[in-house]
């Protein structure tokens, strides 16, 4: 117990060489990496595989296609196979069709001759392909396009739109002193302590009366003002001297000015952070999308993969392909801007 | 972003100044807010009164104005219970069983992530290398959406899965991890685990590099055993950010839902139906819509909630006042 604990309170490895608690400790680290990263490597590899390889148990690492020639006198490319027993051992064969447990089978070299071969004679030649079709199959079969289009359109508007409406009203609770300022705050607090998810039908009704139901801006529009979002600009933008807002004044510069050309551009870190929040809550959202939109129309990414995966579920192949577009774009975010994401989390306490 | 905004933000200059104008510098505040306030009033305000509107009336129409009142109509059905500990003996045995399931849930998730996430935490917190890989490692599915996260796991479980062909590759026999009702509990609680534990690793490690470092030197001076100054050292001075932790993760425990929901549908049975899926179902997938039911049962979630949030900001404003 007590080098168990040795080994949690280290904070100092030994000078230059791996003490016992190191091994441990990259031990947890590497059974982490395989945890929390195995997974998804997992869900793109499989996207690459066909969808008769996706039937395989036990399935293997890699993905892999067979291997087709194309022959005078038949249409369609003929799938090869290595003979592994009888007569043609040790032969590469074409297969024209199969009949039972014999398959009528061709040599590539001699096209005119028709061999019957036991199927248990044979083994399919392979070679490792990525199966990009499960991908174009989107574009083609579904309404691929459309649910892209939704999703992006809500996380776009949605961040833009909370981003106006809430540093409008951190620039107001931190930069003026008017009457009624500590209520609002109180207000703004209050509303802290009910989630969306609690309110659920009356915002529907609320929604439905606005006319928004099946409508993107249903989606948009509820979510737009949130506590997080003011608190974090407010105490960002306390911090902002009011010297600075004074001397605008004295230049005769209107209120909106000061806003949008002093404190929106130097409230920008902030604002970043706030926006990338945004952006992963949006695109990610799941239950209010559920319950606004019921038109498949109108459905998100979230949405159409959630349906799709009872409609599809014996079609893994096009499911994965779709996990792995969903979660291409927050993927891409997170390689990039993980700084903020982190900081952003860290400081709003909310995801 | 900037060239596109910047006409708009002109134009909205306009009636900006000339409201300056009208009602003074000060007062402008009030313009500044009013679409924040218009939009918390409408959809989170107007709401919590609607709520209890609807908990207080019955029938499936969605109009308040065609809705019969009930009184405590609503809580009282809700409530029927014979013996609270087996849904079975009430009256409204889903609403139970979600109410139990949620709380074993939140029991189990919540202990096991905070306990892995400390333990994530102190071992991020050693003198290793690449530590910034490390923790994006442990923190990047905290990002995947909840349908994702789903399908993932789900493609790991199924029948075919790579996990029953690992379990069949040691001798052991392969099996339909998610028709079991345990299992796909246990296996519910081990996604939303696996999906969450980073955010909170994070907080927990931001504490730890907040002690200072100095304390483990006085420490290792007066010749301290490990296992004396973590006791002694790390658990008392980390002991607010865990109380925060645990606050935020009972809080997003109770309403768990998206990833389950995509993960089992709430089944097998209602073996995985939380408290949150109950008030979808009644209300928005089944048919009657039973609007009424699941306003009460949100009522009964919210009350929970509020008492859970007074306790994460007086848990802040301690930390923040020392």
């Amino acid at each position: 117990m007590a080098s168990t604990l040795a080994f949690l309170t280290r904070t100092r490895a030994g000078k230059g060489r791996m003490d016992w608690t190191d091994w441990l400790t990259y031990g947890y680290l590497m059974l982490g990496i395989l945890l929390m990263f195995g997974p998804v490597v997992w869900l793109v590899l499989s996207s690459f595989k066909t969808e008769a390889d996706l039937q395989r148990f036990p399935p293997r690492f890699l993905p892999y296609e067979q291997q087709t020639i194309l022959l005078d006198g038949y249409r369609e490319p003929l799938a090869l196979f290595r003979i592994t027993g009888g007569e043609h051992e040790g032969k590469t064969l074409a297969q024209i069709r199969r009949v039972g447990l014999v398959a009528q089978m061709v040599d590539p070299a001699q096209p005119d001759e028709r061999l019957r071969i036991d199927i248990k004679d044979r083994a399919p030649v392979e070679r490792f392909a990525l199966a990009t079709e499960n991908y174009t199959g989107l574009f083609e079969r579904f309404n691929f396009l459309r649910f892209l289009w939704n999703s992006t359109f809500i996380t776009v508007m949605a961040t833009v739109i909370m981003l106006l409406v809430n540093s409008m009203a951190a620039f107001a609770l931190s930069k003026y002193r008017f009457r009624g300022r500590t209520t609002v705050l109180m207000l703004v607090i209050g509303t802290l302590m009910i989630p969306q998810t609690v309110v659920l039908v009356p915002l529907f009704l609320i929604t439905r009366e606005l006319g928004m139901l099946n409508s993107l801006w249903g989606v948009i529009i509820p979510g737009a003002a949130t506590p997080t979002g003011v608190f974090l600009l407010r105490q960002y933008m306390l911090t902002i001297p009011d010297e600075i807002i004074d001397a605008a004044r004295m230049d005769k510069a209107s209120e909106w000015k000061i806003f949008w050309r002093i404190i929106l551009p130097l409230s920008a870190p902030a604002i970043a952070v706030l926006a990338i929040l945004a952006i992963m809550w949006r695109w990610n959202d799941f239950l209010w999308p559920l319950i606004v939109l019921s038109e498949t129309e109108t459905f998100t990414l979230q949405l159409a993969l959630n349906s799709f995966q009872g409609e599809l579920s014996t079609e893994w192949s096009s499911l994965l392909a779709m996990t792995v577009l969903t979660l291409l774009p927050i993927a891409l975010v997170f390689v990039f801007l993980q700084k903020y994401i982190a900081t952003g989390i860290a400081s709003t306490g909310g995801k | 972003m900037i060239s596109i905004l910047a006409p708009i933000m002109r134009v909205i200059e306009i009636p900006m100044v000339f409201a300056q104008r009208k009602l003074g510098t000060q007062r402008l505040a009030w313009i500044f807010l009013m679409p924040n306030l218009i939009l918390f009033g409408l959809f989170a305000f107007l709401p919590i009164f609607l709520n209890f509107a609807y908990a207080l009336t019955g029938s499936d129409e969605i109009l308040l104005s065609e809705r019969t009142y009930v009184g405590g109509g609503n809580f009282e059905t809700l409530a029927a219970c014979e013996n609270y500990l087996d849904p079975n003996s009430c009256e409204k045995d889903f609403f139970w069983r979600a109410v139990h399931n949620t709380i074993w849930f939140v029991v189990l998730q919540v202990g096991i992530m905070v306990g892995f996430s400390l333990l994530t935490a102190l071992v991020l917190n050693r003198e290793i290398r690449a530590r910034g890989f490390f923790r994006s490692v442990f923190f990047f599915p905290v990002l995947l959406s909840p349908v994702v996260v789903a399908l993932i796991w789900k493609w790991i479980l199924q029948r075919n899965g790579v996990l029953n062909a690992g379990l069949e590759s040691i001798g052991l026999e392969s099996f339909n991890w998610l028709l079991d009702r345990h299992w796909a509990f246990g296996w519910s609680v081990f996604l939303s685990v696996w999906a969450h534990m980073g955010f909170y690793t994070l907080i927990l490690l931001a504490g730890l590099q907040a002690i200072p470092r100095d304390v483990y030197e006085a420490a290792l001076m007066d010749r301290a055993s490990p296992w004396r100054t973590f006791y002694r050292i790390t658990l008392p001075l980390l002991a607010p950010t865990m109380l925060v932790v645990l606050v935020l993760a009972l809080i997003k425990g109770v309403q768990t839902f998206d990833e389950i929901f995509a993960f089992t549908g709430g089944g097998p049975g209602s073996a995985t139906t939380f408290i949150i899926q109950y008030i979808y179902q009644t209300g928005f997938a089944g048919a009657p819509r039973l609007f009424g039911l699941a306003a009460a049962a949100s009522i009964m979630l919210a009350l929970v909630l509020v008492l859970l949030t007074a306790m994460q900001l007086w848990v802040n404003r301690r930390n923040v006042d020392g």
